[in-house]
């Protein structure tokens, strides 16, 4: 079947999306009225990538693609197609360890109920991976696009904050 | 999942306006960041998408031989801010379009998307109409280039006919060399807020900087859709840099705005706030241009 071709099945259109999820090549045929939220958890059973609005406001689904941001509720699965898809499970060691950043939300409390927190920590990846060195304020303006309902938004930063200033001065 | 009754995917230009002539009750998506939450919100009942998101060919941003520059209408936000065509000869729209919700929604809202929208508040067209920028649009009939100013016709409706698709911005030479512009955005919260006002205004100076050889100034909020104040322009266009005219150009503004009452606030905080942020803007505008802050 062509790639762009979709499926029509009844009442329902299928299409197949094949992309690269946390660095395995996966394909799967999405519901073209999927969500990028529905195909992780539903499909691939990632479900770090959380339901909170799904509208785009509070970032519980934010993922990585392509090496940028996107809040994956507003995002639809088959636009993923040919991308490469970073999730928070992502980050796990071979043998399961946690990443530094995800360690640091520990060490600083900066995790109450968890709900916003693989959001909050993709959005870090991006910062941290930037390799540049952001101001707390900077830092406020790109975690901007979560909202955390438990810890007050300061332990947070102090995570990203910290892991940050650890990474640049390892280099 | 979304209530879509079919969703049909564009592989080129061409092919998006065939689709749409084909679905005639079909709407365009391009990030979705504005008709996904209205098919969430259940305003918008099992549509038609025809998605123009894949079309790599309507994003980026460049120089055409004459100077224009041309922004392809799925540029996202973040990447019309991190462009350094926009930097260098906008710089103002890119940090207009930073202030758009936050971090992921700057990754998936497109400017195209945000001028066909039509609404008010959107923070890319005060900043597009105080620069005069036209709307390139494709459609059955061919390619038709429309001022923005004539682009928005009413509240949440711009004159896209059917079949066509925004496929760019332009903003002629004449419309950028020389000139220098801020942009205020007033709302509730740094981020993830709607502006309560937005004020744009850009100069050009004299040589010696001491004249206001150009002045544009446009509104989002302040009417129905964004909007120019020719009053106040002519107040301020010729005269000198200084206090007096910011003080007249600040007072005009009151001629050619039309804003309402809503939940986020008042006309009267309205009409008060813009003569404050044309001041404001105008002062930073003329900073930026090199001229003395006096």
């Amino acid at each position: 079947m062509n790639r762009s071709e979709s499926r029509s099945v009844p009442g329902k259109q299928y299409r197949l999306v094949t992309c690269t999820i946390n660095g395995k090549a996966v394909e799967t045929m999405v519901d073209v009225r999927a969500s990028l939220t529905d195909m992780l958890r539903n499909d691939y059973r990632l479900t770090s990538v959380k339901k909170g609005c799904e509208v785009g406001e509070c970032g519980a689904c934010n993922v990585m693609i392509d090496g940028e941001c996107y809040n994956s509720c507003i995002y639809l699965a088959v636009w993923a197609d040919g991308r490469d898809i970073r999730t928070l499970e992502g980050l796990m060691g071979p043998d399961g360890e946690l990443s530094d950043i995800q360690q640091a939300f520990i060490d600083e409390a900066a995790v109450q109920c968890g709900f916003c927190t693989p959001g909050f920590i993709m959005s870090a990846v991006e910062i941290l991976e930037s390799g540049r060195e952001y101001t707390r304020e900077e830092l406020k303006k790109q975690l901007s696009g979560h909202l955390c309902r438990c810890t007050g938004y300061e332990n947070i930063l102090n995570a990203v904050e910290k892991t940050m200033k650890k990474r640049l001065s390892s280099t | 999942m979304y209530d879509l009754k079919a969703l049909y995917e564009a592989e080129s230009v061409s092919h998006a306006i065939r689709l749409l002539e084909e679905h005639p009750d079909a709407k365009v998506i391009a990030g979705g960041s504005d008709i996904l939450i209205k098919i969430r919100e259940g305003k918008l009942k099992e549509p038609e998408l025809v998605s123009i998101y894949g079309l790599d060919e309507l994003r980026g941003v460049m120089l055409e031989e004459d100077g224009t520059l041309r922004i392809g209408s799925l540029t996202s936000f973040s990447h019309v801010t991190k462009n350094p065509l926009i930097q260098r000869h906008m710089h103002v729209l890119g940090e207009a379009v930073d202030k758009v919700g936050g971090p992921q929604i700057r990754n998936i809202g497109t400017i195209g998307g945000n001028t066909c929208n039509g609404v008010t508040s959107a923070d890319s067209a005060s900043t597009l109409f105080a620069y005069d920028a036209l709307v390139e649009l494709a459609g059955p009939d061919g390619v038709r280039v429309v001022p923005i100013q004539d682009f928005y016709l009413k509240a949440g409706c711009v004159d896209l006919r059917h079949g066509e698709i925004e496929t760019a911005v332009l903003i002629p030479k004449a419309s950028y060399e020389g000139y220098a512009g801020h942009y205020i955005k007033y709302a509730m919260r740094n981020a993830m807020d709607i502006a309560t006002l937005g004020c744009s205004v850009n100069v050009k100076l004299s040589e010696d900087k001491e004249c206001l050889e150009d002045v544009r100034i446009a509104f989002g909020v302040a009417g129905p859709v964004p909007l120019r104040c020719p009053a106040a322009e002519r107040a301020a266009k010729g005269k000198k840099a200084e206090d007096e005219t910011y003080r007249q150009f600040a007072a005009e503004v009151l001629k050619d705005i039309r804003p309402r009452e809503s939940w986020r606030a008042s006309k009267a905080f309205r009409e008060h706030i813009s003569q404050v942020l044309a001041r404001r803007a105008m002062e930073e505008a003329v900073n930026r241009a090199g001229g003395e802050k006096r």
